[in-house]
């Protein structure tokens, strides 16, 4: 069996042992979490037997549906390794961070959870159109019902506008990946080897820009098509929004670089500077409104457009460093996203409250706690030698050559980013105690672990995140080089 | 990895070892303990660096190197965790472990009752740990990484006392302000990549010697590089985070506010000075802002009533100074006066400390008056630091701040006015030390009879720190004679290599120049000495509340309204917008556009549906509307 479909099937397998599960709530998400470790130990495996260099590894083709030219085309290489190996990693971590929380029936939200799992490595894995849409499809259905029957109190608002919100995108790509599809010589197939070998003319690779964009954008988000992502964000369950913030974005990410620039490069020349300037706007855009957010939680949202346009902005100048920026930013960011929301989770859960306003002196009671709040904030502001700097480094640089003025807008993210930050964080850390502050317990084990896990991750990896740009470096070399 | 490259390695290693054992292991060990694992580490450091740096001058070797690993590769990037050790940071090296090492010795007396002992000196290691990253980084980017690093100590340890939102809020100002030098230094670095390929310190300035004087882009690089000097070296704009960073706890603005942190921007400029030697454009810049940071800062010092305020103006105001100098491209005079301000701002500093300690925490010298009697080692080193500032001969001070005066004097854009600000501002120096200086030491006591009664004087390890780094400021200027005393400029000397192509563009200073540049500069401090001392000692004048000030002195004391200033044209535009942009286009503009769509499209199909009405007539008529429409279309068309 290969080793890529193992990697895609085991998390549907975690997902119906979850599914049968009996015992006590606590019994469940513990018997979650450790099946989740299986993934991730196999990735491991997987990661010390692959070879950068080699191209795509471990791949498996079944004729699905020959008729039709699909085919079950899944395979390895070091960009989908990466991508692999951040979402088997934070799963584990993201169901830790959960353990103690009431869930009401934790058997379907973990196995929905895992079901999101499979979606996600499918994605990363697929080299073929059809299989990716499916796919992403999936990967939102998931998602939709853990907002809807877990999330806050506007959830089914909310989770409505999210969905169709998304679908609605999709559904532009569909349109495009149909007609990719067509123009595939003899045969039509929907693999991505007939795909990076098509010849389009630049009218046609200027709309199927914007068909793939679209849905590529809502789904990161890229100002302005991000308006479903800060009311999702705050009313979905924890869980939820660390799945959203930490992994599924970056499918509109890893979705640019593996399927518009190989296969449509001209029409991202002649777009792209529109797609930066959006990029661009968004940083500065949602860094200002994180600056007057009262809700912690909504803060991160807003923190997260704005890092994420950063990582867009990258990925659009088409250049070999801006993309292990894109990258590298994408591991960090996912890391550092479930750090924050797992912080923003702890405050609520002890205090009852995420209003910066009414919190204030923690760190006067709560000195671990303190110290990898600090740790993950400063990875979020991207301060050097932790893993936020490398990314932000290499886009600025990338977004750099292709305009100067561009980047020193974008670069603007530097100082906004700490002034969101540090004032968020006096406000609920400094100062003197308040009512809310002084119902703060210490941290339960399994929230310690997870943010020490969170924050050894964000120095390791900033101090050497060498072996993480290597496995990449190849694969993306790969892609620009098709693009040309 | 050899000897020598670890010897290099432990440098910067055995702080950050010293940082994380106390940081880890905090409450549970002894305040002993703490406090020799702390001073231990940095005074290794210390014996290291002088065994490197007389190997070098010596001429056993030029330089150490130690790469550690290859960090960040991307494309055609590649970084490597490199360190080096050559004239240029040897100087830095001994400044940062050497008075380091002296204020974590201080800081044991002076923090020794506070209960987070552990914490405060784990800050104060890793602080180190950065600043000699930062100095010793082979590349512009693990200079960058130590850049940042020590803001980030600087901010842990302004709000240091986190329980008070003035601190706090002190902190963050200052950790904004320098990231807004940061993006500029950022910029500055991309830039410089695009245009060497490279940020390596050797290839990048190798490749430079190759670049034409006036090149458009190393100007820019330069004055992009200047920005972040000006947000850490606290220059015009970016000062004012400098003199509210005064909250943190004493030693700290010794140690980061004064001798060290805050002369990274000199050092930055003077480590890229083939740059700045090939863009005189950029240099004028330099030395202008230089300049006139020297003389804003000296007029706010003026009216200061706080001890350390006055202090932290007067650090702007010197910094000022070194900027003049390495935009003039003196740079080893620039370097100079950092290791000599080092000394007696750090010595003031630490004097100013031990006062506030006997004073129990009081600040404002309208309080003070005749601690000579109480305190007298703290008084005795003071007014060696003091007259170091202002230039006394033969106090370090002096020798530095001449050198910067005659090679001002002798740069061609210009250099006439500066000379006489920057003399001017040497009058204000020493105006507003002496102010304070007899206001604290001399005549009598101002403050409460509580605190009359518990004055003392420091305990050993506050005091011994003081002596030493008054001999130090009594003798440090030796290391650079003025060319009149026929002496080896030791300092210049050391750095000539390093330096290639200073004193292209300044000229030596004539004998007679500089004889009467010493004689007036000795007449005009004993005028101001005599005259301070008839106003604040014999008259007993004592500045007046801060509601009974009028006009420019109101003006002087408000420090010229600048941070008002800021609030209403950048914070509050900044948060308008921010909240304009939040609560209504983000709800109304870009949201609503969103459901404007999505009513559209339910609209739109809602009304389209309305045309299935079942009549079997109404369809037929449409097809006749249709056929008649395709052959009008037909017709006037096709």
């Amino acid at each position: 069996m290969s080793e890529s479909l193992l990697l895609l099937l085991l998390p549907l397998a975690s997902m119906f042992l979850t599914i049968f599960f009996s015992g006590e709530k606590s019994m469940v998400s513990r018997g979650s979490m450790a099946i989740s470790l299986i993934p991730l130990l196999y990735t491991i495996w997987a990661l010390i037997h692959f070879n950068p260099e080699g191209g795509v590894q471990y791949s498996f083709n079944y004729a699905w549906i020959p008729s039709l030219g699909i085919n079950l085309h899944i395979g390895l290489d070091g960009l989908s390794m990466l991508m692999i190996l951040l979402t088997n990693f934070l799963v584990p971590l993201i169901i830790l961070a959960s353990v103690n929380r009431s869930i009401p029936n934790p058997n379907a939200f973990y196995s929905l959870l895992f079901l999101m799992q499979f979606a996600l490595i499918g994605v990363f894995l697929s080299l073929d159109a059809f299989v990716f849409y499916i796919f992403w499809e999936l990967a939102l259905i998931p998602i939709y019902f853990i907002c809807l029957l877990w999330g806050g109190e506007s959830r089914v608002r909310i989770t409505l506008k999210f969905f169709i919100y998304t679908l609605s995108g999709s559904l532009f790509m569909l349109i495009g990946i149909i007609y990719l599809y067509l123009q595939t010589p003899g045969v039509h197939t929907f693999d991505i080897n007939a795909f990076y070998q098509l010849n389009l003319s630049s009218q046609e690779q200027s709309w199927l820009f914007w068909a793939f964009f679209l849905a590529f954008a809502i789904k990161i988000p890229i100002f302005p098509f991000h308006t479903w992502q800060p009311d999702t964000y705050t009313d979905a369950p924890t869980a939820g929004t660390m799945m959203l913030g930490g992994i599924m974005l970056k499918m509109g990410i890893y979705g640019i670089i593996r399927w518009m620039i190989p296969v449509i490069p001209q029409g991202i020349l002649e777009w792209q500077n529109v797609a930066i300037t959006l990029c661009v706007i968004g940083i500065v855009y949602a860094s200002c409104i994180a600056l007057v957010q009262k809700d912690y939680k909504r803060l991160i949202a807003y923190s997260s457009i704005a890092h994420v346009g950063l990582i867009s902005a990258g990925v659009f100048t088409m250049n070999i460093i801006g993309l292990q920026g894109a990258t590298i930013q994408m591991l960090a960011h996912g890391v550092n996203v479930v750090g924050l929301f797992l912080v923003a989770d702890i405050l609520f859960a002890k205090t009852n409250t995420r209003m910066l306003n009414e919190l204030g002196g923690i760190a006067n009671s709560q000195r671990i706690f303190t110290i990898l709040f600090v740790i993950i904030m400063l990875g979020s502001v991207a301060l050097p030698l932790t893993n936020g700097f490398v990314g932000e480094f290499l886009l600025l640089n990338s977004i750099f050559n292709y305009n100067a003025i561009m980047a020193a807008f974008a670069g603007l993210t530097v100082i906004l980013g700490a002034v969101y930050m540090l004032r968020s964080y006096q406000s609920i850390m400094l100062g003197n105690e308040t009512e809310a502050s002084k119902r703060f317990l210490p941290l339960l084990y399994n929230e310690q672990i997870v943010l020490v896990v969170v924050a050894i991750v964000i120095i390791v990896t900033g101090v050497y995140p060498q072996p993480l740009l290597k496995i990449a470096e190849p694969s993306l070399r790969a892609i620009l080089e098709m693009a040309k | 990895m050899n000897l020598k490259s670890l010897l290099v390695l432990l440098i910067p290693l055995l702080p950050l070892l010293g940082f994380a054992f106390n940081g880890l292991l905090n409450k549970n060990l002894s305040k002993g303990i703490v406090g020799l694992v702390a001073c231990g580490s940095i005074f290794i450091s210390f014996c290291i660096s002088v065994f490197l740096v007389l190997q070098i001058s010596s001429g056993v070797a030029s330089q150490f190197d130690c790469t550690l690993t290859d960090w960040i590769s991307a494309g055609n990037l590649h970084l490597n965790l490199s360190f080096v050790v050559d004239r240029l940071s040897a100087i830095m090296l001994l400044v940062i472990t050497g008075v380091g090492f002296l204020i974590h010795v201080y800081s044991t007396g002076y923090m020794h009752d506070d209960d987070d002992y552990a914490r405060y000196f784990s800050y104060l290691n890793l602080f180190v740990f950065f600043m000699l990253l930062l100095v010793m980084g082979s590349n512009f980017v693990v200079m960058f990484a130590g850049w940042e690093g020590v803001g980030l100590c600087s901010y842990l340890l302004i709000g240091f006392w986190f329980k008070n939102t003035a601190y706090n809020n002190a902190a963050k100002k200052a950790f904004v302000m320098n990231r807004i030098g940061d993006l500029g230094f950022l910029l500055g670095m991309f830039l410089i990549f695009s245009k060497f390929g490279s940020l390596d310190f050797n290839t990048v300035f190798e490749l430079a010697k190759n670049a034409s004087t006036g090149d458009v882009t190393i100007t820019a690089i330069c004055i992009l590089l200047f920005i972040g000097a000006m947000g850490k070296s606290a220059q015009i704009p970016l000062y004012t985070w400098l003199p509210d960073a005064m909250a943190g706890p004493t030693p700290v603005s010794a140690l980061i506010h004064a001798a060290t942190m805050v002369t990274a921007g000199i050092y930055m400029i003077a480590r890229s000075n083939i740059l700045y030697t090939l863009s005189p454009e950029a240099g004028l810049m330099v030395a202008a802002v230089g300049v006139a940071t020297a003389f804003f800062a000296a007029t706010i010092g003026l009216k200061q009533n706080d001890i350390k305020k006055v202090l932290a103006y007067s650090t702007v105001s010197q910094l000022g100074y070194m900027f003049a100098a390495l935009g003039v491209g003196a740079y080893s005079t620039g370097m100079f006066h950092v290791v000599t301000h080092a000394f007696f701002k750090a010595l003031l500093f630490l004097c100013a400390g031990s006062v506030i300690h006997a004073m129990s925490g009081e600040q404002d010298i309208r309080k003070m008056g005749g601690l000579r009697k109480k305190l007298p080692i703290t008084h005795l080193t003071f007014l060696i630091g003091t007259l170091a500032i202002t230039g006394c001969p033969p106090f370090a001070g002096f020798f530095s701040k001449d050198e910067i005066l005659a090679k001002v004097h002798g740069y061609e854009n210009g250099g006439m006015l500066m000379f006489i600000i920057l003399s001017f501002t040497s009058v204000m120096t020493a105006v507003y030390m002496f102010r304070l200086y007899w206001l604290t030491f001399w005549g009598d006591f101002r403050g409460s009879h509580h605190q009359s009664e518990h004055l003392h004087e420091s305990p050993i390890s506050i005091t011994v720190p003081l002596v030493i780094l008054a001999v130090f400021s009594t003798f440090g200027g030796f290391m650079g004679m003025p060319e009149l005393f026929h002496a080896p400029h030791f300092l210049n000397n050391f750095l000539e290599p390093i330096i290639s192509f200073a004193g292209m563009h300044s000229h030596e200073a004539s004998e007679t120049f500089e004889i009467t540049l010493i004689a007036t500069s000795i007449i005009v401090l004993a005028i101001i000495i005599a005259a301070t001392y008839n106003s604040y000692v014999t008259k007993q004048v004592v500045p007046e509340e801060d509601f009974e000030e009028r006009g420019f002195a109101k003006v002087l004391s408000h420090k010229y309204y600048i941070d008002e200033l800021y609030e209403n044209i950048i914070t509050k535009p900044l948060q308008a917008i921010s909240r304009l942009l939040g609560n209504f286009i983000e709800k109304y503009v870009i949201d609503g556009a969103v459901f404007g769509v999505n009513w559209l499209i339910r609209n739109g199909s809602a009304t389209l549906r309305l045309l299935q009405t079942g009549s079997v007539g109404f369809y037929v008529f449409g097809m006749v509307i249709g056929v008649i429409l395709i052959f009008v279309f037909k017709f006037f068309i096709g």
